[in-house]
């Protein structure tokens, strides 16, 4: 589907798209500016799994833990030394790569499930180690009121550099997918042996797009700090990860905008849920089940499906 | 012993026995986790909610029946049997339909099922803290080791975990259904071939598994606060168990709830702020050594 905002027609609508989440400040109160920051970041989030899962075959289960790497990362140097703020949103993503080359690597030996439950053991691992360890990263508290840089304390800029940053790597991790890379990683995904063979190093491919992935996990840690000005280790928790599987098989994981649909209308469900109910984990669990049986897809590979035309490009099959 | 102690100090065999009776509970429900993994394939999410809800069942029994000796052995036949239904329901109307679908999409399933489960269980029970009481022959201490005190409810647990692995055991290898799920396991089409119907095989087996989950959870209940979220960490707990002890192997699931249990209450005395991290640094040191698991798995 990006594909179109790059040629012809589709690019005047996503053109149109961007220039209108520019001018949106003018126009929404800062609550849904808010929103809009968070679905935006995790829906950044959910595409950088979606790299993995859906384009790799990669059983990336435990995604959420770079994703707090990255804010913990972030929140760390901006609270307990002097360095300059900007300094700290380059360190969160490089720590959450760093911590993707090294659970990939220890995990990477092993396959499909066996590959997930030792990535959800490590993960938990380090969600303990930030649950416990009170004096480094406040423990279940987590750190509140993280002093951002002065530019970024309005709503507005901070929605502004999330909107900037999330279409910056949407662009990267689109041009990742179109490149010869995206190619072999999808081939891997569809057939391993046969990559092997013509003398692809699966696993140092396959190495190669976690350590990607947790980078731009890390990205969307940074943004959430901030936006959001805290971080607690709850964006560790497993549950999380799970969370973002479902917004990428919802929004249609064999898709590059699948992911970002997805956060978008869980994260929207979410907070229209919320202001009726306590019970949001029900309707997300039934939400879920429903998507499974009837949408394996998801919504975007189901439209795509029905429009095989215009400026839509095929869904791409395993 | 005084040998004995010089090995090994009282404090340390205190921790080992405490450890032991955290197996039991650890045992019980992945062993069901590692039935069901290893037969069905379901990388079953859902059986952390299941054993939570064993736990506010044995509490609601238990109360039912005046909080006495009886409400606590009544608890420990109905909340199982409570379990048993509740999942024989969620088979059959919703796993049943997803066997040949791929793992990813079970385990989201599944999740999406614990979702629901726990919103339930809030529903019924509340987001309050419960207690189910200790029954009288159980309460108390005895003293082992010199003087250290220890829960006789523990010991116990200590009798019920090998009565559990027996039972499960005879019933895997001894019993016709046993036979025919390991069949299954091995081959599915070929036991649905000779006019066995595999899908009803596939439902005894589940129920099975997740009454396991019950028994756990309402064993485990006089000796915590049943709350919400005691199936989050415990469900991680029972997936690296099964998956250090090998997929659907039974002992391996023992050995491998030894493995946990050990290390977790023995890493307390080395480090306390941390001992929760040697479980799963074990775990990772299996994996690397052993990446398929410690038995054989019956994948």
């Amino acid at each position: 589907m990006l594909k179109g905002m790059l040629e012809g027609r589709g690019r005047i609508w996503w053109a149109a798209i961007i220039i209108l989440m520019f001018l949106l400040p003018f126009i929404l109160p800062r609550f849904y500016l808010y929103l809009l920051s968070i679905i935006l970041l995790t829906g950044l989030l959910a595409t950088s799994l979606n790299l993995v899962l859906g384009y790799g075959g990669i059983f990336q289960f435990h995604h959420a833990v770079f994703y707090g790497a990255g804010a913990y990362g972030t929140a760390l140097i901006l609270t307990k030394t002097g360095l300059s703020p900007w300094v700290s949103f380059i360190v969160g993503p490089l720590v959450s790569a760093a911590l993707g080359l090294i659970i990939g690597w220890i995990c990477i030996r092993l396959s499909k499930l066996y590959f997930a439950m030792l990535q959800i053991s490590l993960g938990s691992l380090v969600w303990i180690i930030v649950y416990r360890w009170y004096s480094f990263t406040g423990g279940d508290d987590g750190i509140h009121g993280i002093p951002l840089p002065d530019i970024l304390s309005s709503s507005n800029n901070a929605y502004y550099f999330t909107l900037i940053v999330t279409l910056i790597c949407l662009f990267a991790m689109y041009k990742i997918v179109k490149s010869p890379f995206g190619s072999t990683l999808q081939g891997m995904r569809d057939n391993p042996v046969r990559c092997e063979m013509i003398g692809i190093n699966v696993k140092r491919q396959q190495l190669l797009a976690l350590m990607i992935a947790g980078f731009f996990a890390g990205v969307a840690g940074s943004l959430f700090v901030v936006v959001d000005n805290t971080v607690f280790p709850d964006m560790l928790f497993w549950t999380l990860s799970l969370e973002i599987c479902i917004m990428c098989l919802l929004g249609g994981w064999f898709t590059f905008l699948g992911p970002m649909l997805g956060a978008a209308i869980i994260i929207a469900l979410r907070t229209f849920v919320s202001t009726y109910t306590t019970y949001w984990a029900l309707v997300l669990g039934i939400l879920m089940a429903l998507v499974i049986f009837f949408l394996p897809n998801g919504v975007l590979g189901y439209i795509e499906e029905k429009i095989k035309k215009g400026f839509i490009e095929p869904v791409i099959k395993e | 012993m005084d040998l004995i102690y010089a090995i090994l100090p009282p404090k340390v065999l205190a921790q080992i026995f405490v450890g032991l009776s955290r197996t039991t509970i650890l045992f019980i429900v992945s062993s069901g986790l590692s039935l069901i993994l290893g037969v069905l394939r379901i990388p079953n999410v859902a059986h952390g909610s299941l054993y939570m809800i064993g736990a506010f069942m044995a509490f609601t029994i238990s109360k039912v029946f005046g909080g006495g000796d009886a409400g606590f052995w009544a608890a420990l036949v109905g909340a199982p049997l409570g379990v048993a239904l509740v999942s024989l329901l969620a088979e059959r109307g919703l796993f049943q339909y997803l066997y040949e679908r791929e793992h990813l999409m079970l385990l989201l399933l599944t999740f999406a099922v614990s979702l629901i489960f726990g919103d339930l269980v809030k529903i019924v029970w509340g987001a309050e803290y419960k207690s189910v009481p200790v029954p009288h022959i159980f309460q108390g201490y005895v003293y082992l080791f010199e003087g250290l005190p220890f829960p006789i409810y523990n010991l116990f647990l200590l009798i019920v975990g090998p009565i559990v692995a027996v039972a499960l055991w005879l019933i895997v290898n001894k019993t016709k259904i046993g036979k025919i799920s390991r069949a299954a396991a091995v081959d599915r089409e070929m036991v649905g071939a000779v006019g066995i119907n595999v899908s009803w095989v596939f439902a005894i087996v589940f129920v099975i598994g997740c009454l396991l989950a019950g028994l756990g959870g309402a064993l485990v209940a006089p000796t915590v606060s049943v709350t919400l979220g005691m199936d989050h960490t415990l469900i991680i707990e029972a997936f690296l168990i099964v998956i250090i002890g090998g997929l659907g192997n039974i002992w391996g699931a023992l050995l491998g709830a030894l493995i946990f249990g050990l290390t977790q209450s023995l890493g307390i005395l080395v480090w306390s702020q941390f001992g929760i991290v040697f479980p799963y640094a074990a775990v990772i040191v299996v994996l690397l050594f052993r990446p398929t698991g410690l038995l054989k798995s019956t994948w």
